[in-house]
């Protein structure tokens, strides 16, 4: 079992967990993941990691609420604990001295593009940072990743913070503008990244993107992960989750990503009634 | 003596319609009159080919002789004796191609039914509280790391705890047991069989360490710097293998170790009682002729599927999977298409598969399996309607470890290097086997090559 340290409910939907792991606190990298399972019954989610205290020997995980099991997650308090947090998984970022590195981050990814940041920065890139959020309310962590930045644009899809828009409208004014941007980092939602993308791919900036497919064990053993990259079948849990994304199929990855739309629905459904009914 | 009965006593099994709508034990085990007199066939001949026809040696007459003494607890002390996980071998052993295939009796009428008595015993063991079997020797002192709890892991790890070893598994997953846990389905090898013989390796002294990626948490080169003398690797298969045709990330195919690994595993068969979801239509396909395909097929039939098809690209002569699973499959109404291939799969715009185009082959000249090669006969394509698709065609080596661990030489395939007769790898104080030194294999060859490592393992501690 794995205790819960400290919780903290970053905006309604995204939450923070502050978790007891010393093996994984101790190998954590920027760019890496874990598998969770909450309990006997549960299933295996991937989770990014969002930071790690080798002294305090935690691992800090941010989610969103989205079905049964992130929800039940969501309902989990300091002292509490989850059966199982496997990890550190993954490769880690390859982090090196680029020059100018720009950081894109939409919605709760920002919790795992702050570590990259950082680690970017303390290899000497210059570091320019883009936070996109479909609103105000949900923002947070603004103060985190601008400590790492040199610069930091924030936009907001209706304009109630920041730029209104969305990240790919500054990312391409930083592409066209004056200064020379090495590598672009852009880590989100499946879309957000497709669109980064498909906006640096005419500048030909090298563009890294952390991929989120369904998994189940994540230590390269069942394939649900697959990802076609440049023509190529790839495991996200072993050879990503970090890949070339103007080498993405993003259409493919879209289709299996929604594979188990219906049963997610009805498990979220099931538990929310069982919920309502105790 | 009465006349030796030249016919083995037939094994009880579920009816094929009930037993298609539940995941419980196909094979019910015999009774204890229904054991005593198979165990009476047994002609306890000099020879003994049968110890030699098993990878792990268990002295198969001295149990069978104990069984029929009705000792049961002596039975068990000597089946244990040379083998950990005797209730998963009974069942899942390929006895015909080892025990069984070279009992003197077979050259007259059938072998002794070795396997279904060893489960016998096994599972007598389970039912009454039995202690003979736990003496280990000595501490020495000595820590031994296992990497991987599946057959190979188990079984080193209890030789080596028997011994007096200081003995930690190392498990990636939620539970131990490895390919017993995730692979094999409840039906054919019940959880609570292979946890129980889990418990019984555990009962020696073994520590077994759940969550723990080798290659990841922790590397090998670190297991050995905390001080563990020896590391075992047995972390078994990896990535499946696909075809590499076009549509085969449609949605609706699977590897055949996503399948099982959602079901037996995660026990999507209970969703949404277990959170873990599984999609099966109606009209199923799975790719390959091995145990592990039957094993597939045989789910999608239990989770409902009106029609399960195999396809295999050769005849049934060269069809991997045991006569026993291939009997069982087509009893419960699988339809096997011989000397057929997939070329692509077709999907609609959603993304989900709903084709499959094949081909028709023809047997040619043997090839380097020594198997008669299948080749593609011109314009035979057909397209067969499936929504569901379960490519089940293998697995390549798992590359965490050997990728992490600096010294470990690997093979082109990326199976790790041993010396056969101890499981050495070519880097210092490292032994493997199983599946991550063979590809794909049986649980018995991967207990045999544990077994094997332990005794090299002990040697050189013993000799330090």
């Amino acid at each position: 079992m794995y205790q819960i340290v400290a919780k903290e409910d970053v905006t309604p939907q995204i939450h923070l967990l502050e978790i007891h792991a010393p093996d994984v606190a101790k190998k954590a990298q920027a760019g890496q993941f874990v598998v969770i399972r909450l309990d006997e019954k549960g299933e295996r989610i991937p989770l990014t990691i969002a930071d790690w205290n080798r002294q305090k020997r935690t691992v800090t995980v941010v989610f969103m609420e989205v079905g049964k099991t992130t929800r039940k997650l969501a309902n989990v308090k300091a002292g509490d604990s989850i059966a199982n947090f496997v990890g550190p998984l993954g490769r880690p970022t390859r982090i090196e001295k680029s020059g100018t590195v720009v950081c894109v981050a939409g919605g709760f990814a920002i919790a795992t593009i702050v570590p990259i940041a950082r680690a970017m920065k303390q290899a000497g890139n210059r570091v320019i940072s883009i936070m996109g959020f479909r609103t105000k309310a949900l923002m947070f962590w603004e103060d985190r990743l601008r400590r790492f930045s040199d610069q930091l644009i924030i936009t907001t899809d209706d304009g109630s913070y920041g730029r209104e828009g969305v990240v790919t409208v500054p990312l391409k004014e930083l592409l066209e503008g004056t200064q020379k941007i090495d590598r672009v980092i852009a880590i989100g939602p499946t879309v957000m990244m497709k669109f980064s993308s498909i906006t640096t791919l005419p500048f030909g900036v090298d563009t890294v993107v952390s991929l989120n497919p369904i998994m189940v064990d994540g230590t390269g053993m069942c394939g649900v992960c697959r990802v076609t990259v440049d023509g190529a079948v790839k495991f996200t849990c072993v050879d990503g989750p970090e890949f070339d994304g103007h080498k993405v199929d993003w259409d493919e990855l879209m289709a299996r990503q929604r594979t188990y739309l219906d049963e997610e629905k009805r498990s979220l459904e099931m538990w929310q009634q069982e919920q309502a009914g105790g | 003596m009465a006349k030796l009965d030249l016919n083995r006593v037939p094994m009880p099994k579920q009816e094929p319609e009930a037993r298609s709508e539940n995941y419980d034990e196909v094979a019910l085990g015999y009774s204890d009159e229904e054991a005593l007199a198979e165990a009476n066939r047994c002609i306890q001949c000099k020879k003994r080919p049968c110890v030699q026809g098993c990878p792990v040696g268990v002295d198969i007459p001295e149990f069978i002789d104990a069984l029929r003494n009705n000792d049961m607890p002596e039975a068990v002390r000597s089946l244990k004796a040379k083998n950990a996980l005797p209730g998963v071998c009974g069942r899942v052993c390929p006895q015909e191609t080892q025990c069984e295939e070279v009992c003197t009796l077979a050259k007259k009428g059938a072998p002794m039914a070795i396997g279904r008595l060893e489960r016998y015993v096994a599972d007598w063991e389970l039912n009454h509280q039995n202690d003979s079997n736990r003496e280990v020797a000595p501490a020495t002192g000595s820590r031994i790391a296992v990497v991987g709890s599946g057959p190979a892991g188990l079984t080193a790890a209890a030789d080596l705890a028997k011994r007096g070893h200081q003995v930690t598994i190392f498990e990636s997953l939620h539970v131990a047991g490895g390919v017993l846990m995730y692979g094999i389905p409840e039906f054919r090898l019940p959880k609570r069989i292979v946890q129980a013989e889990v418990d019984y390796v555990r009962s020696l002294g073994v520590e077994i360490k759940l969550d723990s990626v080798i290659g990841k948490t922790l590397t090998v080169d670190e297991l050995q710097e905390v001080g563990y003398d020896a590391v075992f690797l047995g972390t078994g298969a990896g990535l499946p293998m696909f075809l590499n045709i076009p549509g085969e990330n449609l949605n609706g195919v699977y590897s055949a170790n996503e399948f099982l690994t959602r079901i037996n595993l995660m026990k999507a068969y209970l969703f949404p009682e277990y959170d873990t979801p599984i999609k099966v239509g109606k009209k199923v396909a799975v790719i390959g002729g091995g145990n592990v395909a039957m094993d597939a097929a045989r789910c999608a039939v239990r989770l409902g599927a009106g029609e399960v098809h195999i396809v295999y690209r050769r005849s049934r002569n060269e069809m991997p999977a045991r006569l026993e699973e291939l009997e069982n499959a087509e009893e419960e109404g699988l339809i096997i298409n011989l000397l057929t291939n997939p070329l692509r799969f077709l999907g609609n715009d959603q993304g989900w598969v709903y084709g499959m185009e094949c081909i028709e082959m023809d047997l040619g000249e043997p090839d380097d399996s020594g198997r008669r090669q299948p080749m593609p006969r011109e314009g035979s394509d057909f397209i067969i309607d499936v929504d569901t698709v379960v490519v089940s065609l293998g697995t390549s080596p798992n590359p965490l470890v050997p990728s992490a661990t600096e010294g470990l030489n690997t093979t082109k395939r990326g199976t790790v290097i041993i010396d056969e007769g101890t499981g050495k790898t070519t880097k210092a104080k490292v032994w493997a086997g199983g599946d991550i030194v063979t590809g794909a294999a049986t649980v018995i060859s991967a207990m045999g090559a544990g077994k094997r490592a332990a005794a090299s393992i002990d040697a050189y501690l013993q000799g330090k």
